[in-house]
């Protein structure tokens, strides 16, 4: 292997995930096992971390503790992280408001499965309003990235992180079955060292690091605040951080837009399956394109505001039974008919369902 | 013998901790909060812990544990608190860590944390406050009200039949092998007071020189809860508590 070509690895999304966190310079994970993602936590036990950057990892009891102990992590000012599938998240509800109100960094992965209930172990996109419009009890927004790749998984834990360091608040990488399940060519980043307590101390000044004395005051984290009037304001500071989010962190991706007559709207691994699908569609002179959000939260509603002012109608495909298409809707105003697609319960359509779905839900039904 | 004879630091028998702030206390008079409060601000004292702690409070009477006692400080989520101590532990092991936590906290809602992080057998220490009640919401059943104790959800005395036996939760620690020490202390008298001051600094020690999991479960009085007086609590204590929960030594790993 050359110097100037980077290493390319053969792996699981899941696997994926465990290696870029313990590249990423990160201080703790936390999980239970569940499926389709406990690759992740076997990954990470496998590979032994706290041996070479001192990281920890732990198996916990439940979802419940997990969360709970990111919580505790990440009040010290740790990057920490943990990791589930679908049932496993509701579990771990309670604990993200927590930490959002707490005003804390944190990373959390949602490989997700079919539901509602234990429901399925194969992948779906059913907990898209779970994530993108609270989850837990309170106003509070997480970041969401949506990986649609082995690669985007193993991306978007530095990116992940340093979105939640920057601006104090929990991101969620909200992937599904298949980008946890399948194996790809990865680009792993290089090793990163683990930020000392001394680095924490400076840049996380806020951080409950049990050093009352030399920082010259103690620091307590805690989101009880029995004063309404106080309370209200600790509210407006949250979404004064959400707005500032909103204006600087919307992630997109788009594919042959320029000319798109008619516009498809995916996220995470499905989107992929939509492109197989376009090209085909293009191959039979459709003038069809794609935007992808990349961030689920803040949502990307102007530029497909802007799309849907040059397209004749929208489709927006999921593995759900329309959940995404609420934002879309509420982005185009009514100016094009926005449609939904979308298989459940574990199903995967094919290009060529997409393809099918674009025509009689979109195409024929204005020509 | 002049005033300024005796006032020297030599002579100093008794005076608050530095480490307890000059804020009002919440707690009722009688309650035994304040005064193990006291305590542990003055034992992190003494082992010079102030610059080298992390307290983790619960949600009950003692959810401002963080207001009172100037040290880092992380407030739970309800009996999370062994959930979180386990984390601040392994990413800061030259760290005391200690939860701070009531008997609902600890042995209803938290169980699972509770047991668990005791049989990981985490360096860290458990003070639980047991007085048999929920203080906070208005005293409510607890999962260690005794046989008989009326309370808001019990107006007619906690039945075995309809809500089942008290939890011994602390004699179910001592026998998990992660548990290093297990205690039950009270603070009702003043020698009292002065062995849950050596307990909480054995657990201490025990925790900084990573030894498992220490347990100083504390028998403590609810005057509200219980309407009684503080002086009728303490009796009343005495008398029943003790019968159920039995003071001493439950575990000693030396």
């Amino acid at each position: 292997m050359s110097n100037d070509k980077p290493e390319v690895m053969l792996m699981k999304g899941n696997e994926a995930i465990a290696h870029a966190a313990i590249r990423y310079g990160c201080d703790g994970y936390f999980g239970y096992p569940i499926t389709p993602q406990s690759e992740i936590l076997e990954t990470l036990e496998a590979l032994m971390p706290w041996e070479t950057t001192g990281m920890v990892v732990l198996q916990a009891e439940s979802e419940v503790a997990s969360i709970n102990m990111v919580y505790g992590g990440a009040s010290t000012g740790k990057a920490v992280f943990t990791s589930s599938s679908s049932p496993g998240i509701s579990l771990m509800q309670e604990g993200i408001s927590y930490i959002a109100a707490g005003e804390l960094p944190a990373l959390i992965v949602n490989v997700m499965r079919g539901g509602p209930g234990l429901g399925t172990i194969h992948p779906s996109q059913a907990d898209y309003f779970q994530a993108t419009k609270g989850g837990g009890h309170g106003d509070y927004h997480l970041i969401v990235l949506a990986p649609k790749s082995v690669q985007e998984m193993a991306d978007f834990v530095a990116l992940g992180f340093d979105l939640a360091f920057k601006y104090r608040t929990p991101a969620m990488i909200l992937a599904d079955g298949i980008v946890g399940q399948m194996m790809e060519k990865v680009v792993l980043p290089p090793q990163r060292p683990r930020r000392t307590n001394e680095q924490i101390m400076k840049e996380c000044p806020w951080a409950a690091t049990g050093d009352a004395i030399k920082r010259g005051h103690p620091n307590v984290l805690t989101t009880l605040e029995l004063d309404s009037a106080q309370m209200e304001k600790n509210n407006e500071r949250f979404q004064a951080t959400y707005r500032k989010i909103e204006e600087n962190e919307v992630r997109f991706e788009e594919y042959l837009t320029d000319d798109a007559e008619w516009l498809v709207v995916a996220f995470g691994s499905i989107a992929r399956i939509c492109q197989t699908a376009i090209d085909e569609g293009r191959k039979q002179g459709l003038k069809i394109g794609l935007i992808r959000p990349i961030t689920l939260w803040p949502f990307p509603y102007e530029e497909i505001s802007r799309l849907s002012k040059k397209t004749r109608g929208i489709l927006v495909v999921e593995l759900n039974a329309g959940q995404m298409i609420e934002d879309v809707r509420l982005a185009v105003e009514g100016r094009v008919p926005v449609k939904h697609f979308g298989r459940m319960g574990g199903i995967v359509p094919d290009p060529g369902e997409v393809l099918k779905a674009i025509r009689e839900k979109l195409i024929d039904e204005q020509e | 013998m002049k005033r300024e004879d005796i006032i020297k630091p030599e002579n100093k028998v008794a005076g608050k901790p530095r480490l307890l702030n000059d804020k009002d206390m919440h707690y009722c008079p009688g309650c035994s909060h304040g005064v193990v409060h006291r305590l542990v601000a003055e034992v992190l004292e003494e082992m010079e812990l102030e610059d080298d702690c992390i307290g983790v409070a619960p949600v009950g009477c003692a959810v401002f544990a963080y207001s009172y006692i100037d040290v880092d400080w992380i407030e739970a989520a309800h009996g999370r608190a062994p959930a979180v101590a386990t984390a601040v532990k392994r990413l800061h092991p030259e760290k005391m860590v200690f939860t701070y936590q009531g008997d609902g906290d600890l042995a209803a809602i938290g169980t699972a944390e509770t047991i668990h992080a005791a049989n990981r057998g985490e360096n860290i220490t458990i003070i639980f406050i047991n007085n048999g009640i929920y203080g906070m919401t208005g005293g409510q059943m607890a999962p260690t009200t005794l046989e008989g104790m009326k309370t808001a959800t019990t107006p007619y005395g906690r039945n075995i039949e309809l809500n089942g036996y008290p939890l011994n939760i602390s004699d179910l620690m001592t026998r998990l092998d992660g548990t290093c020490y297990v205690t039950r202390q009270s603070v009702d008298t003043a020698a009292a007071v002065r062995k849950t001051k050596a307990a909480l600094k054995k657990a201490f020690k025990n925790s900084m020189e990573c030894k498992g999991t220490s347990v100083v479960e504390i028998l403590s009085t609810c005057n509200s809860g219980w309407k009684m007086s503080p002086v009728a609590a303490n009796k009343w204590m005495q008398e029943n508590m003790t019968q159920k929960y039995a003071l001493g030594d439950l575990k000693k790993n030396d």
